[in-house]
């Protein structure tokens, strides 16, 4: 692997290690700004500095759009999940967290960008994932939104908390968008939210269960 | 006579807390009793010498209410807020310590408030700050552990249940008047006074915007707030401050996120013949119109590096009615260090064998 990346440097006609240093002479123009900032270039405010921000939002953004139908699959998702409580159990929790997390980073992380922080509020902030945040704020936008409603630390992304707001307005349970949320609970990364809720929902109905 | 925020028995004594109110701070005093509140902002030195921070909070002396000690502002490396904070205290005056989330984790922030409340800090403000990016030191770590709304609740929890964030117990709890910043110019407008309400669960009693330049939109989101009842539940101080040229206007507007500058502000800037001058009557002027505006408890000047000015914006704009805001009190700590200093002058010295003896019979 390492291999692979590192014969993609070293390719003639690619670009050798010498284009990596900084340049001698100032660098003009905005159009790789990452290499701009490694010079100490002064980078315009307009323009980001670094690679990721510069990538496409149009799957996520997709997401907010049609966070009305997403919030409907979920409840459906949620619900199957649960009905296979006995099947998580049966097999063991802790050996299906693997596999599920694997498939929950990938199709989380293909529709919202998902960072697996392990405790999922995607139903609460419009299906716009507050992770992908700079500043990962769960609690709704900073004071430095651009009036573009971009976002002040990476220019070119829309702010997360813009879309959430226009995403939770779709939602049927939109206003869980005012719960004050907790902070995050680092020891959860990497973990899946979804066998997470349903282990709770499951516990949450023996529970009653056991009361009535 | 006496002033309505002395302790009647004399200055030289602390004030006693009134009942309702979660601080002994006069701030809240101001607040509570209705009265139009100033506030200003402290330029934080680069320098370690204290005489830096006592001369700049000086220039406020008995024209503010509370003066901000900022937590790295705009993410640029500057004395800290908690060592601001421990030199105002001690010289008595009243600062409004800042807390950023940029910097500090939930262990560090929750810490440095049970540290803060006993130098004798009264009034804390608690921000979700800046980005790394936008500071001198880009290249530096980002913690962003809590956000300005899991601070807040964080620190009512602790004031109100004397627990920590894990539920450990305190012995006694700081009792801090909480605050929040608010930027009602940065989309998305509509959920701008929702937010406020947010941050007024989670625990902020007063709060201190944005610079407003846009007066008209300040109104609008003002309405909407007054339609959720939220300026009953929470003070709301408006930011302003002098530009010192269109150019700086100009400047901040492209380079500094979050602050919001009609072009109308810049022309009349630009047309003026002492920009400086325009400046400040801009200033003024803005408070005249937004002191008028239902819900206003009061405005939060930032003068950045016009301090002197502070003095001169809150005369003439007389929002102070007359009132004399109070100038120094008395550090609850100040009869420890009075002791100390009597029992150094009369050549007492600390035995350690005696101290070590005492503290092994009485812990604590």
């Amino acid at each position: 692997m390492t291999r692979s990346v590192w014969s993609r440097w070293s390719r003639p006609g690619a670009g050798t290690m010498s284009d990596l240093k900084p340049a001698d002479k100032p660098v003009k123009g905005n159009a790789a700004p990452a290499k701009k900032a490694t010079t100490g270039a002064y980078t315009p405010s307009g323009v980001s500095p670094n690679r990721r921000a510069r990538r496409s939002y149009t799957i996520r953004l997709w997401s907010v759009r049609h966070s009305r139908f997403l919030e409907w699959f979920y409840h459906r998702f949620a619900d199957l999940f649960l009905l296979l409580h006995p099947l998580w159990k049966a097999l063991g929790y802790n050996r299906v967290e693997a596999p599920i997390t694997f498939v929950e980073r990938n199709v989380k992380g293909l529709l919202f960008d998902c960072r697996m922080c392990g405790q999922c509020v995607l139903s609460s902030t419009g299906m716009s994932c507050p992770m992908n945040c700079p500043k990962q704020l769960r609690n709704g936008p900073c004071g430095g939104v651009r009036a573009n409603g971009n976002c002040e630390v990476e220019p070119d992304m829309p702010c997360v908390w813009v879309k959430a707001w226009e995403g939770s307005r779709n939602m049927v349970k939109g206003d869980a968008i005012m719960n004050v949320q907790k902070p995050v609970n680092q020891s959860l990364r990497e973990t899946s939210s979804w066998l997470r809720v349903t282990a709770q929902a499951a516990e949450a109905k023996e529970a009653a269960a056991k009361d009535a | 006579m006496a002033h309505i925020d002395e302790n009647p028995l004399g200055r030289h004594l602390p004030l006693d807390p009134l009942p309702g109110h979660s601080s002994r701070g006069r701030l809240e005093r101001v607040l509570r009793r209705g009265e139009f509140a100033v506030t200003a902002e402290l330029n934080p030195p680069d320098s370690a010498n204290p005489d830096d921070v006592y001369e700049r909070a000086a220039i406020f002396d008995g024209w503010v209410d509370g003066i901000n000690a900022v937590d790295a502002s705009g993410a640029n490396c500057h004395m800290s807020s908690v060592g601001i904070c421990a030199l105002l205290t001690r010289m008595g005056y009243a600062p409004i310590m800042q807390i950023a989330c940029r910097d500090k984790n939930r262990i560090a922030i929750q810490g440095d408030v049970l540290g803060a409340a006993a130098m004798g800090v009264t009034n804390i403000m608690c921000l979700t700050g800046d980005g790394v990016q936008a500071g001198d030191q880009p290249g530096a770590k980002p913690v962003f552990d809590l956000d300005c709304m899991s601070l807040l609740e964080t620190v009512r929890t602790m004031r109100d249940n004397s627990k920590f964030l894990s539920g450990r117990k305190l012995t006694t709890p700081p009792q801090v008047f909480l605050g929040a910043a608010i930027n009602p110019f940065a989309p998305p407008y509509d959920f701008r006074p929702l937010r406020l309400a947010k941050k007024i669960e989670a625990g902020a009693q007063f709060v201190q915007s944005q610079y407003c330049f846009d007066v008209p939109m300040f109104k609008r989101y003002m309405d909407r707030v007054r339609d959720l009842g939220l300026d009953e539940k929470c003070y709301i101080l408006v930011g302003v401050g002098p530009m010192a040229s269109a150019k700086t206007a100009n400047w901040i507007r492209n380079n500094v996120p979050g602050i919001h500058i009609p072009d109308a502000v810049i022309k009349r800037l630009e047309g003026a013949q002492d920009q400086k001058k325009e400046g400040k009557q801009l200033c003024i002027d803005i408070i005249n119109e937004v002191k008028e505006i239902k819900g206003v408890s009061g405005i939060h000047v930032m003068a950045y590096r016009q301090e002197e000015y502070v003095a001169e914006i809150v005369h003439d704009s007389g929002v102070l009615k007359g009132r004399t805001p109070w100038k120094r009190e008395r550090n609850p700590g100040d009869d420890t260090v009075q002791q100390r200093i009597e029992d150094l002058k009369d050549g007492k010295t600390e035995n350690q064998e005696q101290m070590a003896e005492t503290a092994a019979h009485h812990p604590h």
